[in-house]
């Protein structure tokens, strides 16, 4: 992996919002992340690729402080935050995988964001024009104030995605993780997200790490690329790790990388399993078709 | 004026000591299982509920069997239980077959054995019926305290946790990424569960004190959008059921057969289920005019639930 470019653009040093130094992760034997380092510079906004089982959620984990890493540090670094006191939790704001409310889950929409406040408080929150004013902000930042009022087990895929993403800024987070938010959505609501989660990075000036197992709908915004496959990962801009080189010496074989119509296609080369359909466990799904 | 209202209130409602009790006894239950239900329904734990009313009924068994009150009994048989659950990991799906089998089984198979030798030695199975259906109508003024310490803690614990909660209950990971504690959280939760199954064992028995946990709960959520607010609705039907049933129930010396009272557990269910039928008619109704909207329209579109 010494070929990696890492660290490109190269953030001042200690300016970086997360530091990631050879985290290794083993379970029960078998090694799920293997001497992943990457940084996050403040406002950056980064894409974790890789196929399902590449190690994305793990990684996640790692950075949340849900799984210890068996090897390895994880940073945390940038100016101090007035809301920060320095804890892990209050410095990242987390939207979850795959996760659709119950239908009747008694929130709508601007009490999820609410409770983003401060839901590791004690006790009943009691309302305050502050509290409202903010809720109101944060809605309006996602475009959500349309259905602030509806439950949020009634919203679409995309509206909960944003509600949720609301919930998640709303404690002012540095770092905010999405752990797959592309993966239930049609394509038009996705690159709604997308352009939504970029113009909140530049205007909210919160760093954006967002897991996917496909690269074309992030492609347009991406500073940056952490490219995860079976444990091990790549990090640079798009030009640096998106290269039938580079990709091939992190599969651990030949994979070209074709340019069509403005997409990218990641495919298995010859003398491989050339399988173009059905390798999801090796290549991201998506990067082969279409 | 007590003339009009006769048809109602059966002559002495109003003076009946054993009503009072009653009625101040069922009020606190209505609003603490209504309050810790709305919970037990969104985290799926009516199974945790359930396992309560089994393990209930040993404790009270046992109670009557060693001769202290039925409450204590169900207090320790539920914290029990709670412990148990916990220990075994009970709150997942999996392995919930083989508790339920198995512990559960021998807890009822205990309940039988303490309910045969008291019942034997007392020539009455007032026991049995008191433990499995209830009798608010026999709690003594001696039991009120702890009744009202009870509900104290469960209340106390429920909104001091509340906020931890409510996420730990809509998302663990979105809760466990803020730092928080998601398993004490539901460990205590589970704790405050356990008591509020007591309490409502006491006033409608054992085998139903899950119907007035889940019931008024299961009805606020299908009717309200906002979480403080099915608090305030679960436990508003819970109470609402507890006094029709006790009216209901004191009536019900007059219809056949004459000169005995129909159980208020009964009528308190009942009630519990009625309403919950009842609040889904809005939804159904929407659900009915989005259709029609939909076949009104040129294109027949298979109705989607919004």
């Amino acid at each position: 992996m010494s070929e990696a470019p890492h660290g490109a653009p190269p953030a001042a040093k200690g300016q970086e919002i997360l530091l990631l130094d050879g985290v290794s992760v083993r379970l029960s034997g078998r090694t799920i992340l293997d001497r992943v380092g990457f940084q996050i510079a403040p406002g950056e906004f980064t894409g974790l690729i890789g196929s399902n089982g590449a190690g994305k959620t793990t990684l996640f984990r790692v950075i949340l402080g849900l799984q210890a890493a068996s090897a390895g540090r994880v940073l945390f670094g940038g100016p101090a935050h007035p809301h920060g006191h320095g804890r892990r939790h209050r410095r990242i704001g987390y939207v979850p995988q795959k996760f659709m409310f119950d239908p009747d889950v008694p929130l709508r929409a601007r009490d999820l964001v609410s409770l983003g406040i401060d839901a590791q408080r004690l006790g009943v929150p009691l309302p305050s024009r502050s509290r409202r004013a903010l809720v109101e902000e944060m809605l309006h930042a996602v475009d959500a104030e349309r259905f602030a009022d509806t439950r949020v087990g009634k919203l679409s895929g995309g509206e909960q995605q944003r509600v949720l993403i609301a919930h998640a800024l709303i404690a002012r987070p540095r770092l905010l993780l999405l752990d797959e938010p592309l993966a239930n959505l049609d394509l038009g609501s996705a690159h709604e997200v997308v352009a939504l989660l970029a113009r909140i990075a530049r205007e909210q000036e919160v760093a954006v790490l967002i897991s996917a197992h496909e690269i074309n709908p992030l492609l347009p915004v991406m500073d940056r690329i952490v490219y995860l496959a079976a444990g091990r990962a790549i990090s640079g801009t798009a030009e640096e790790v998106v290269r039938a080189d580079v990709l091939s010496g992190l599969y651990g074989h030949h994979v070209d990388v074709l340019h069509v119509h403005g997409r990218v296609l990641i495919v298995a080369g010859a003398g491989e399993d050339t399988d173009l359909a059905g390798h999801e466990g090796v290549f991201p799904r998506s990067e082969v078709l279409s | 004026m007590s003339h009009f209202l006769s048809p109602v209130f059966a002559p002495g409602f109003f003076e009946s000591e054993a009503v009072h009790i009653a009625l101040g006894v069922g009020t606190l239950v209505a609003v603490v299982t209504g309050v810790v239900g709305v919970f037990t329904v969104m985290r799926g734990q009516s199974f945790a509920g359930e396992a309560f009313g089994d393990l209930g009924t040993t404790g009270g068994a046992g109670a009557y069997f060693v001769g202290v009150g039925p409450l204590w009994g169900f207090v320790l048989g539920n914290v029990i239980a709670a412990g148990a659950m916990e220990a075994v990991g009970v709150q997942r799906v999996r392995g919930r077959d083989l508790a339920t089998g198995i512990v559960l089984g021998a807890g009822i198979g205990l309940a039988a054995l303490f309910l045969h030798l008291y019942t034997t030695g007392h020539s009455t199975t007032g026991a049995t019926v008191t433990i499995l259906f209830g009798s608010v109508f026999t709690i003594s003024s001696a039991t009120i305290p702890l009744i009202l310490a009870l509900s104290a803690v469960v209340l106390a614990v429920t909104l001091t946790i509340y906020r931890p909660l409510l996420l730990s209950s809509v998302n663990a990971e979105m809760a466990s990424a803020r730092g928080i504690p998601v398993r004490l959280v539901g460990v205590l939760y589970l704790l405050a569960l356990a008591l509020a199954a007591a309490l409502a064992a006491i006033t409608i028995g054992t085998i139903l004190s899950t119907a007035l946990i889940v019931g008024p709960a299961a009805s606020a959520l299908r009717i309200t959008r906002r979480p403080l607010t099915a608090l305030l609705t679960a436990a508003g039907i819970g109470v609402g059921a507890v006094w029709l049933g006790i009216v209901l129930a004191y009536d019900s010396y007059h219809w056949p057969p004459h000169g005995t009272i129909w159980p208020v557990s009964f009528f308190v269910v009942t009630l519990v289920f009625i309403t919950y039928l009842l609040s889904g008619l809005p939804e159904a109704r929407r659900r009915r005019q989005a259709d029609r909207r939909s076949s009104a329209s040129p294109v027949a579109q298979p109705a989607t639930p919004s």
